[in-house]
Order: structure tokens, then C-alpha cells, then sequence
């Protein structure tokens, strides 16, 4: 079995990391560079970096923080937040992104998504997708932190991506992001069932046992996690362990 | 002789994770560049060709600067290249991305998708794999004291197929099948995984690269 990539996401508002509580208020829960090199040391495969804001208000994600975040740190970065040009991918890669997570634009210019692709290749570029439950197996895609409805529906817009040539999916449930209950399961499966790409799941949790369901019930490839490692309730190395004691391939340093 | 002429060179196409490899090499020396000058890889002492994007458009951006023969030059001087994803894919003789394109034929080889694998393992393969030597030992290269098996980040749906067996220098098994992840000729190296965001095991490689990589023959052939 392959190893399952634990990764810290970072929600970024302008020199803050914030954790949305349900899409509403926004929480500062610390300084970005701090907490990325915290998780880095602790082993951490991968971080996640995303402006929660800059598409809202359509501007760009300070590169110049990302440089600075970034710096000294050995690992790959996904970034993402306001990204809606080959400029705006270039821009990231140069300050320190690996992969670049699109929403919020890709959604009305699907177009995007392949041109993208042609340039930077699939491994680059990263679906994000934020759902929100309307029915029985049914989501609908946000954007913008979850604030904003698209009318699109969150599955057939994944597989629409995915023909385009995404190399992997981020997944955000809306509704159990924050919450830190669990992740959204039947959402990670329905996904899990037919994606060929990778698919990080988000969003609620609260435990490392959390974790394990979502791997093992929910087939995620990955895994990304904010407030319980963020506040310091559980460290990266607890919550491998954890897997790692369940038989769950991880990368233990 | 140049001023740049003792420099490790970053070579700029364009694209790709520059500031990945940036940050690495100058975590053990400043005495680096970045530049997609083919004056400036003539004098280097050692090439690095980094790599995030596509084949077909990481050629182009090498052709569009005149590197090609830059580096198949410095190459066949006997001097140190380390490519690094993409960077290692384009040292190869062909590329089978969107269409087949040529490479730089510095390694004789093809780069290929990714066979259909059993039902359910995603492609691109992206995580954390181990690497292992292809041949008994790899002490005296730049892999010296990485363990065998250490973990490597990976991320890519291609893989590299060197036409000559000697030229495979580590091998690694994603989900039961086994593929080449590093690639050698000499002082030419190509690593399909990225040392440079694979932690401090990964940093052990551009070290090794940078001070243990035999430039010190090549220069005096050459100066």
C-alpha cells in the first residue's frame, strides 16, 4: 500500500492564518511562517497554502509573504487563492508554490484548466473544489471560502476537471469544515469511486481516528487538516502514529 | 575564461520550480546563478536543470535560448548535470507527452506514461516513494549516504526508460510496479523525484551534488 500523505492546510488572510468557523467569521489562529516550519519539522509531507480572500476580492496572493513562508522549507507547497492566469501560476511556482490549486475562476473558464495544463503540466495543477450538500449523494460547488454558490454541480464538475487533465483534487466539505466532527465520508467515497487522480480530503477533523475513516472508509489518497493541528491538540506525529498503529502506510521521520 | 566560471548554474527555461531548487542549492553555497544564458552553462562547473511543466514546452523554452547545445556540450565535456523531474525527462532522446518530441539525447531513452496499473492506483503518482540502488551500491554518486529506501517526494505521470540498462540508477515500486527513478551516465544525473522538496534526506543529494560530484577532473580538462 502506498504511503497516505498527511498534510496541514494553511488558510491565509492577509498576514494571518484564519480558519473559517463555518464559513461565517474568520478566527486568526497564528502566523503562517510559524506554523508552516512547526509542521515541516514535525514531518509534515506536504503543506497546503491557500488565500481564502484574494478571489473575493480579486486580487492576487502576496507573493512576496509566500517567498517568505516558504523559506527554509523542503517540502511541496499547494498554493492557491486568486489564481486566474498562466502569469498568476508562473508568479507562484517562482515564489515557492509546486502546485497550484485552481477554484473559484476554473469554474467559469474551464478553458483555463487545460491551458494550464498544456504549459505546466497535469502534476501542476490542482482542482479545488468546495462542496456543499443539497441531497441525497447530491453537492453543489462554492467558491470563495464557501461564501459563494456556482449553481454547479460539485461530482460532474470533478469529472468535467478531471477530463480536462487535473493532476489531483482538493476536497472541501462545506458543511463539515470547521466543525471538526468528521469528515464528510459518503463525499470522499462517492469521489474516491470514480477519480483516477489523487484526492486530498478536507474538512472536519477533530480526531486522529477522524483520519483513519476518512482513509480507510472514505479511499482518500491524502488527507489535509487545520484546526486540530493548528490550536496543538494533536501533533503530526501523534496522528501518524495513529494511522501507522492501524496499519495505515505513512512517512514517519 | 569567464567570471561565472566556477558558478553552479540553475538553468532558466521559462518554466519550472526555480525557486525550489534555489532555495536548496543556496542552503549549502551562494556560489550559484540562475541564467538561460548557453554562455554562461559553457563556463559553469556544474548544471542544474530543474523542472515543473510539460515536455514539449520545457524543449521549447530550452530551444528558444539556444541551450540545447549548450548542454549536450557541457554534457559531453564530461561535466556534472543533475536534472531534476522534468529536468531529468529532457535529457533523455524523446518525450511522449501531448505528441512525441525530441530531448536532448544526452541519455539515450524514451519517457513514457505511466502503464494502466491495477484498478484504483492514481496517476500522476504523487507522495512519498522509496528509492533503492538499481546496481549493488551507490557510494562515490551523489545518492552517497542516503540510505537505501529512503522516502523521496514524486510527483508525475511520466516515467523515465533509459534504452541501456547501465544507465538506471535507482529504481522504485509504486503500487507493485517497478520503475526507474534516477537515471546516470557518468557526471549526468536525472532524478524523476525531487530532491530538493524531500526534506533533509533529499538535501543530502544536492549537497552531494554540488561538492562531491568529480567537477574538480572536468575543470582542469577544460581550463
Amino acid at each position: 500500500m502506498k504511503n497516505i500523505r498527511i498534510i496541514p492546510q494553511l488558510n491565509i488572510k492577509g498576514p494571518n492564518v484564519v480558519k473559517p468557523v463555518n464559513t461565517e467569521g474568520l478566527k486568526v489562529v497564528g502566523n503562517p511562517r510559524d506554523l508552516a516550519m512547526r509542521y515541516y519539522q514535525e514531518g509534515a509531507d506536504e503543506i497546503i497554502y491557500l488565500d481564502v480572500v484574494a478571489s473575493l476580492y480579486q486580487r492576487n496572493l502576496d507573493f512576496d509573504q509566500l517567498k517568505k513562508v516558504c523559506a527554509g522549507i523542503f517540502i511541496p507547497f499547494t498554493v492557491g487563492g486568486g489564481i486566474r492566469s498562466l502569469d498568476d501560476i508562473n508568479n507562484a511556482l517562482r515564489a515557492g508554490a509546486d502546485k497550484i490549486a485552481i477554484n473559484t475562476y476554473a469554474v467559469n473558464n474551464p478553458n483555463f484548466i487545460s491551458r494550464a495544463i498544456k504549459i505546466f503540466g497535469s502534476q501542476c495543477i490542482v482542482l479545488f473544489v468546495e462542496a456543499k450538500r443539497t441531497g441525497n449523494k447530491k453537492w453543489e460547488a462554492y467558491t470563495d471560502g464557501g461564501r459563494e454558490k456556482t449553481g454547479v454541480d460539485a461530482i460532474e464538475w470533478i469529472k468535467k476537471a478531471i477530463k480536462l487533465g487535473v493532476g489531483e483534487i482538493l476536497i472541501t466539505s462545506v458543511d463539515h469544515d470547521g466543525r471538526r466532527q468528521g469528515y464528510e465520508i459518503d463525499l470522499m467515497k462517492e469521489i474516491a469511486s470514480f477519480s483516477p487522480v489523487p484526492v486530498i480530503a478536507h474538512g472536519g477533523a477533530g480526531t486522529p481516528e477522524m483520519i483513519k475513516e476518512v482513509i480507510l472508509e472514505g479511499r482518500a489518497d491524502a488527507v489535509s487538516a487545520s484546526s486540530i493541528l493548528h490550536y496543538g491538540e494533536y501533533s503530526l506525529k501523534e496522528i501518524k502514529r495513529h494511522l501507522a498503529g492501524n496499519n495505515i502506510n505513512v512517512r514517519l521521520i | 575564461m569567464r567570471k561565472n566560471s566556477n558558478k553552479i548554474i540553475i538553468i532558466d527555461y521559462g518554466l519550472g520550480n526555480l525557486h525550489s531548487i534555489k532555495k536548496a542549492v543556496d542552503y549549502f553555497t551562494k556560489d550559484w546563478t540562475v541564467s538561460g544564458d548557453p554562455a554562461a552553462v559553457s563556463s559553469a562547473r556544474a548544471v542544474i536543470l530543474p523542472g515543473v511543466g510539460a515536455f514539449a514546452a520545457g524543449m521549447k523554452g530550452l530551444a528558444e535560448r539556444g541551450l540545447i547545445g549548450a548542454l549536450r556540450e557541457f554534457a559531453g565535456k564530461g561535466k556534472p548535470i543533475l536534472g531534476v523531474c522534468l529536468g531529468a525527462q529532457m535529457l533523455l532522446s524523446e518525450g511522449h507527452e501531448f505528441g512525441a518530441h525530441q530531448g536532448l539525447n544526452i541519455i539515450k531513452g524514451k519517457v513514457v506514461k505511466f502503464p494502466e496499473l491495477a484498478k484504483g492506483v492514481k496517476i500522476p503518482h504523487i507522495g512519498w516513494n522509496k528509492i533503492y540502488p538499481a546496481k549493488d551500491s551507490w557510494q562515490g554518486t551523489i545518492l552517497q549516504d542516503v540510505p537505501a529506501k529512503s522516502d523521496m517526494y514524486f510527483v508525475h505521470s511520466y516515467i523515465l526508460q533509459p534504452e541501456d540498462k547501465k544507465n538506471i540508477f535507482t529504481l522504485t515500486n509504486y503500487e507493485g510496479y517497478e520503475f526507474c527513478s534516477a537515471v546516470r551516465e557518468e557526471n549526468v544525473y536525472g532524478c524523476q523525484f525531487h530532491p530538493e522538496k524531500s526534506g533533509e534526506i533529499g538535501l543530502r543529494i544536492i549537497k552531494n551534488f554540488i561538492y562531491n560530484c568529480h567537477c574538480e577532473r572536468s575543470n582542469k580538462e577544460l581550463y
